[in-house]
């Protein structure tokens, strides 16, 4: 068995797929299930459901009819096999991990990742007694060199947060292949409208749904999407996935639910004992956020290209990091990878430094000051003071988050709006 | 034997969906005693959908499981069988598949990776529909709407009500 074959267009797929009218009252759209609980129909139904004999609802810290729409959503427009959503992206990662680590494993991940995720990997995790190694993986030598046995995953950001930087995925995917170990890509800078990494051989996918998922910057929440094409059994590596469970009574998640066990595992399991889980309430954010996802990318991208061409042309700035933009050095790897686009949020930086960045925040009147990215809105940030500040000062360098760099993530407002506001912002400093 | 790509086995939805319908009694090859082996969680959910499984498992003879008598081989049974579910190596098929066509159920049913030709061809020559390398608990589910309730990609989409059926 494997994932089924998509019978319709990703934007048919956006508004329909995991959906159907509510079958008691025919509601139309996905109904938020404002419960806690689920009733057993009689004892033998509930110890069936408990045991994962049966599919069904039982508490919602497990899973919710609301929640589980935007689970098999994403889950088809990643072109992946099974879900699991929860309460934010940071909690994805956690889940994400939790399956394949034990104490004294260690991550390989890509040094170019969005800050927040830099502090989680390297001071919370490392009190589970989880270790990472980062690297530059812009040259994939880089990986080559520092892989071993002790590390159970490589994990990589598609499209890095704030720099925008394109990693060969192709090739980390392989190299990942041969370690018999999973690529574990976050694509939420993409979103799966501009980029779908299992399309390149990635095994696991995580997203903040907060960001364009979302799209609205209304709610939090995160997903761990799994192809359902990696083999458990080629090595001894993940006994929580090829051994018994004590907790189920010696079930083996990888043999009873096979091309999906890593979901079920995450669920029963992780979800289970580390509680993140995603309210119904915002579940249906995100549902009805998916529903337009393929016009907002499609307008974010349109919108960012003509705001990075402006900027790119202007007397105040030095430089401006955005991949769709033909001079720059990921332009190559775009075309390869994300030919609809690159996304709106891209980095540049001030002839006058870091004192002209804050400047420039300051006077803008429609760009937002917020530590967000991916709403409809236009929003601005300097990260080396806000999203990056816990990183050291070779760390923000090394993420894309220098002293002089502005973040933008540029909305669907109309562009010319935009870009008359950055040049009164840029006149003004 | 010729190789064979697991993506090349496909059926479409209606041909399952309609012998799901059919289908009353299942007779299961292989089925453990074991709670936790993937066989129980298959029989134990279809019996909750309201399907007559009847055991056959030569090493569980003289039990029951799931409260069902189990039968060392699929002639013993005397109701007659609709599905005969198939829980062994593709290879041990050859082994068992004279018996089966031999009781002529309407549906042989080899499980998730289990893949075997001569049975196929057997089982079209005697007129008895044939599905391989799929499992009917996820095949029900998916469905019947309810496998993506665990956040699994049903590729399925609705634009009516749709009735699952109660748990018996």
């Amino acid at each position: 068995m494997s994932i089924p074959e998509n019978k319709h267009k990703f934007e048919t797929r956006t508004i329909h797929a995991g959906s159907a009218p509510d079958p008691s009252t025919g509601a139309r759209n996905t109904p938020i299930y404002q419960t806690t609980a689920f009733t057993f129909d009689n004892t033998d139904h509930a110890a069936s459901l408990f045991n994962l004999q049966n599919f069904g609802f039982i508490y919602g810290r497990l899973g919710n009819p609301t929640v589980s729409v935007l689970e098999e959503r994403m889950a088809n427009l990643e072109n992946g096999r099974a879900a699991v959503a929860c309460s934010t992206g940071h909690a994805a990662q956690l889940l994400a991990l939790h399956p394949l680590m034990e104490p004294g494993d260690k991550v390989l991940a890509s040094r170019n990742l969005y800050g927040g995720s830099i502090t989680q990997f390297s001071h919370a995790f490392k009190k589970f007694g989880w270790d990472v190694d980062f690297v530059d993986a812009t040259n994939t030598n880089n990986i080559k060199k520092i892989l071993n046995n002790k590390h159970k995953c490589i994990f990589i950001e598609s499209l890095s947060n704030p720099s925008g930087v394109i990693l060969d995925i192709e090739k980390i995917a392989l190299i990942a292949n041969n370690a018999k170990i999973p690529l574990i890509v976050d694509n939420t800078m993409a979103s799966p409208y501009l980029f779908k990494p299992f399309e390149w051989g990635a095994d696991i996918i995580t997203h903040s749904l907060t960001k364009f998922v979302g799209g609205h910057g209304n709610s939090m929440g995160g997903i761990v999407i799994e192809s359902g094409k990696f083999n458990w059994f080629q090595s001894d590596k993940y006994p929580s996935m090829t051994k018994p469970t004590e907790s189920y009574h010696g079930l083996i998640f990888a043999e009873t639910f096979g091309d999906f066990g890593y979901s079920m595992k995450i669920r029963a399991d992780s979800l289970r004992d580390l509680g993140s889980t995603l309210s119904p309430t915002n579940a249906f954010y995100f549902i009805n956020g998916l529903e337009t996802l393929h016009l907002r990318m499609e307008r974010h991208c349109k919108n960012a290209l003509k705001v990075a061409k402006f900027l790119d042309s202007h007397e105040k700035v030095s430089w401006v990091s955005y991949a769709g933009l033909k001079k720059n050095k990921y332009h190559n790897l775009s075309k390869k990878y994300m030919n609809k686009g690159v996304g709106p949020v891209f980095t540049f930086g001030l002839k006058e430094g870091h004192e002209a960045g804050k400047k420039i925040i300051n006077k803008v009147k429609i760009f937002s000051h917020v530590a967000n990215v991916g709403d409809t809105r236009s929003l601005i940030l300097h990260p080396a003071s806000t999203t990056h500040n816990q990183l050291s000062t070779d760390q923000k360098i090394a993420a894309g988050a220098g002293p002089e760099v502005v973040r933008l993530s540029i909305g669907i407002e109309h562009h010319d709006d935009l870009i008359k506001d950055l040049k009164y912002a840029l006149t003004n400093i | 034997m010729k190789m064979i790509n697991n993506k090349d086995i496909t059926y479409e939805d209606q041909y399952i969906s309609e012998i799901l319908e059919r289908s009353k009694t299942i007779a299961m090859v292989g089925l453990s005693s074991s709670w936790h082996r993937p066989s129980y969680f298959v029989a134990k959910y279809l019996i909750d959908r309201g399907y007559k499984v009847f055991p056959v498992n030569p090493r569980e003879v003289g039990k029951t499981i799931l409260n069902q008598k189990v039968y060392s081989n699929i002639s013993e049974i005397e109701e007659s069988i609709d599905i005969v579910d198939i829980f062994r190596k593709s290879s041990e098929v050859d082994l068992i598949i004279d018996d089966i066509i031999k009781i002529k159920p309407s549906t042989i049913w080899l499980q998730i990776g289990i893949i075997n030709l001569n049975a196929e061809k057997l089982a079209k020559k005697n007129k008895i529909n044939i599905i391989m390398n799929r499992c009917p608990k996820i095949e029900y589910s998916r469905l019947s709407g309810e496998l993506g309730w665990a956040g699994i990609n049903s590729g399925l989409f609705y634009n009516k009500r749709k009735f699952i059926r109660p748990i018996y």
